[in-house]
């Protein structure tokens, strides 16, 4: 079986695991004053301050969420809220069309339900928005934007966003700027405090943590509007008793995931680059998406974990069939509607033809991934393209 | 305790049409059990999915697909969705509306089966590598001595679904795995085989009616498509008896709902026995009249080789219809039929489907009848 799916979810690491497991023999609210209440808020104080330094965060800067789509939610939802309180002129919210959807559809209920303005900022065509076309977005009426959200890097394409130069322009206007962190923590050099954001969401499991956790990183001078009201945790902004073994199976995850990320980033690169080549070579008319250049201290490049191949004349769905029945488990990376697979609106957002953008295929590599799941995929895709080509698009 | 099944003759590469219903989910888990490499495909055929209602029903909601994903889940199958709707609605519901439109009569299921599910399904599943489509109908498969493939009714006459696949060709046949068809069985039978098998569909109502018509209001989908057409209702004379909101809105032998003013002479009641969208009427008529003694049909399909010269067979007219002898012939690619005795309401664009004993011979769709007495 070769897992080549680690953008969905990824193995949980040992360590996080027995944190974990440590932790749910124990109890505690981390909100009770008495000595089980002190022992867990101790451990989630450990957690937070573990996370904020693989982070690049203070402390105070973590709040715990049940994961990426909630944190992604609060940030779209809590500040667009807040600024908007604190001046109702503020109902314009700029985001990439390239979101995941936990941010996409947010920004689009705004629109819908709250008043907002949705503008989508134009990417190129590997699915990139530059800083200028920020800078244009906002100044055609600085007053008026409430927020604007890009994430660090594509969950589909792989291609990474020039967040510190997005952050610069956003902070000349005073406009605070989300990023969806959770492809990017663990591959790239995620620095929150050097970022320069106002808010950035990060998740447990893809970084080999549990499920149901993340984080919202949430600049202190940031008071975003509550989703879920009630005991007051986590700063007023996220209220719900900790999960405490989640937080700590986390935070082991996350400085795992950071302490080994340049290495890491290193081999899964070699790795990913050989992918690259089996598949070109099986499939010479296979389209690499996103940028097609790796990431570097002096490129923005592509994760290194991502790899993600438009093949024409295919379905994504036969391929994945086919790719299914050799035990090689991967994704067409576009989002699922009654489970039919739609063109992902990543690539039709890169200005592919929809066509073209239903024959996807995204391999993400992950820690246990090996040179045989490679040298499996070299095996199978060539075969694979051909029988999908001859069953055509239904 | 469990048995372990007797290895199938050959191993084959097999994709399970699953509607989210109880026949076609224990079809994909026979089909599995007896050692087919069996991957599940429940197909998307509405272009716009309803979300979640209560009693929903057919093969179109999300509600389906979900139910469908679980029961491949518990056999243990690969589960996918296909869109099909663009075909679906090409060959399917357009020809369903157009049909009507034209006065006829169409039965959409055998569309359905030799459109999509034996077509554009069983084409795309053969260009992956398969090497048949499984479903939930009854009917059998059978192959003769001389290893031509034949469609036979169900073991089970009380739940045969042969007259929905008449429309099945040999190429068509020879990749069609009906995994219920041997089984002589009740309906409640196959929910407890179901449950036995941990499915959770072993309790869902059965499908109904015409699923992409999700309320079961056929006039109002038709009124819906096709706009009011007031035309007049007439009787056999061409007096004029009242009037109709839409000649489709009629079907050949219905009695109820012609909100005809003047009783009949005779006072019996009367028939539609006839639809005519060229000036829009509908002429009704007293019961005799609906009598029919021969029929030509057109588009022939034949399960297996194609008949030369007369024969004879027993024909059903519609799907759980009473099986009637016939004589019929191909004469220039129309089916020239003879009934040994008169038949009841049968209506252009039905499909008559042939029988030798339980093989299924062919079908065809009908498109004018001679009425036993001649209407005046």
């Amino acid at each position: 079986m070769a897992y080549l799916d680690h953008a969905a979810t990824t193995p949980m690491l040992p360590e996080a695991v027995e944190a974990m497991t440590t932790q749910l023999t124990v109890v505690g609210n981390a909100s009770s004053l008495h000595a089980a209440g002190r022992r867990a808020r101790r451990t989630v104080e450990e957690a937070r301050e573990t996370l904020a330094e693989a982070l690049g965060a203070r402390p105070s800067e973590v709040v715990f969420t049940s994961g990426g789509t909630e944190a992604d939610n609060l940030a779209v939802k809590g500040l667009y809220w807040a600024r908007r309180a604190a001046d109702p002129a503020r109902t314009r919210v700029l985001a990439s069309p390239v979101e995941h959807h936990a941010v996409l559809d947010a920004v689009h209920w705004l629109g819908e339900h709250e008043g907002a303005t949705v503008e989508y900022l134009p990417v190129d065509r590997y699915g990139r928005v530059h800083p200028e076309v920020l800078r244009a977005a906002i100044e055609r009426n600085p007053a008026d934007v409430a927020l604007a959200t890009v994430m660090w890097a594509n969950n589909e394409i792989g291609t990474v966003m020039p967040v510190r130069e997005l952050a610069d322009v956003a902070a000349e206007f005073d406009v605070p700027l989300h990023a969806d962190a959770v492809q990017a923590f663990g591959q790239l050099p995620v620095d929150f405090g050097a970022s320069g954001l106002a808010a950035m969401t990060v998740s447990g499991h893809k970084v080999g943590g549990p499920y149901g956790i993340g984080a919202l990183l949430l600049g202190r001078e940031y008071s975003p509007v509550p989703v879920l009201h009630g005991g007051g945790q986590e700063r007023h902004v996220r209220s719900g008793t900790l999960d405490v073994p989640a937080v700590a199976a986390f935070a082991v995850a996350g400085r795992i995931a950071a302490e080994r990320r340049e290495r890491y980033a290193q081999e899964i690169g070699g790795l990913r680059d050989e992918l690259l080549d089996a598949v070109r070579a099986a499939a010479p008319d296979a389209i690499l998406g996103g940028d097609p250049a790796p990431a570097g201290p002096d490129t923005l490049g592509r994760l290194p974990a991502n790899a993600h191949f438009t093949f024409p004349g295919c379905e994504g769905d036969s391929l994945l069939l086919l790719l299914d029945a050799q035990g090689i488990e991967c994704s067409t990376g576009s989002a699922c509607t009654a489970g039919v697979a739609q063109p992902s609106h990543v690539l039709l957002a890169t200005g592919i033809d929809p066509d073209l953008a239903r024959g996807t295929l995204r391999f993400s590599l992950g820690h246990t991934t090996t040179r045989a799941d490679i040298e499996a995929v070299a095996k199978a895709i060539g075969p694979a393209v051909e029988r999908a080509r001859s069953a055509g698009l239904s | 305790m469990t048995e372990i099944p007797a290895a199938p003759q050959r191993r084959l590469r097999v994709l399970a049409a699953m509607s989210g219903g109880v026949d076609s989910a224990v079809a994909a888990a026979r089909a599995a059990e007896a050692g087919h490499d069996v991957t599940g495909v429940h197909l998307a055929l509405s272009a716009n999915p309803q979300s979640f209602r209560t009693g929903a029903r057919g093969c179109c909601t999300i509600e389906d697909s979900r139910d469908a994903r679980r029961a491949a889940d518990v056999i243990g199958i690969p589960f996918y969705v296909w869109d099909l709707a663009d075909r679906f609605r090409e060959d399917v519901v357009e020809d369903f509306v157009a049909e009507y439109e034209a006065g006829r009569t169409p039965n959409p299921c055998l569309r359905c089966n030799e459109k999509i599910k034996f077509a554009a399904l069983l084409d795309k599943a053969l260009a992956l590598g398969f090497d048949a489509v499984a479903t939930g109908h009854y009917a059998q498969v059978v192959t003769d001595a001389d290893g031509n493939r034949e469609l036979h009714r169900a073991s089970d006459m009380a739940k045969d679904q042969s007259y929905v696949l008449g429309v099945l060709d040999e190429r068509q046949l020879a990749h069609a795995l009906f995994p219920l068809g041997d089984t002589v069985t009740t309906k409640d039978e196959i929910r407890a085989e179901a449950e036995r098998r941990g499915l959770a569909v072993a309790k869902k109502p059965d499908s109904h009616d015409i699923c992409f018509i999700a309320d079961g209001d056929t006039q109002g989908f038709l009124a819906n498509r096709l706009g009011k057409a007031e035309g007049d209702i007439v009787d056999e004379s061409g007096a004029k008896l009242g009037t109709h909101e839409g000649a489709y809105g009629y079907t050949i032998g219905q009695r109820k709902g012609l909100r005809i003013g003047t009783p009949a002479p005779d006072g019996k009641p009367r028939y539609v026995l006839d639809i005519s969208p060229v000036n829009n009427t509908v002429t009704v008529g007293p019961l005799e009249a609906l009598d029919v003694s021969a029929l030509t049909a057109i588009k022939p399909r034949w399960c297996g080789t194609a008949p030369t010269g007369p024969g004879t067979y027993t024909a059903q007219l519609r799907a759980h219809g009473d099986e009637t002898p016939v004589r019929a012939e191909l004469v220039d690619g129309t089916l020239h039929v003879t009934f040994d005795e008169p038949v009841r309401g049968v209506a252009p664009g039905q499909a008559i489907v042939l029988y030798a004993g339980t093989r299924v011979v062919g079908s065809a769709t009908i498109a004018t009848t001679e009425r036993a007495t001649a209407a005046a």
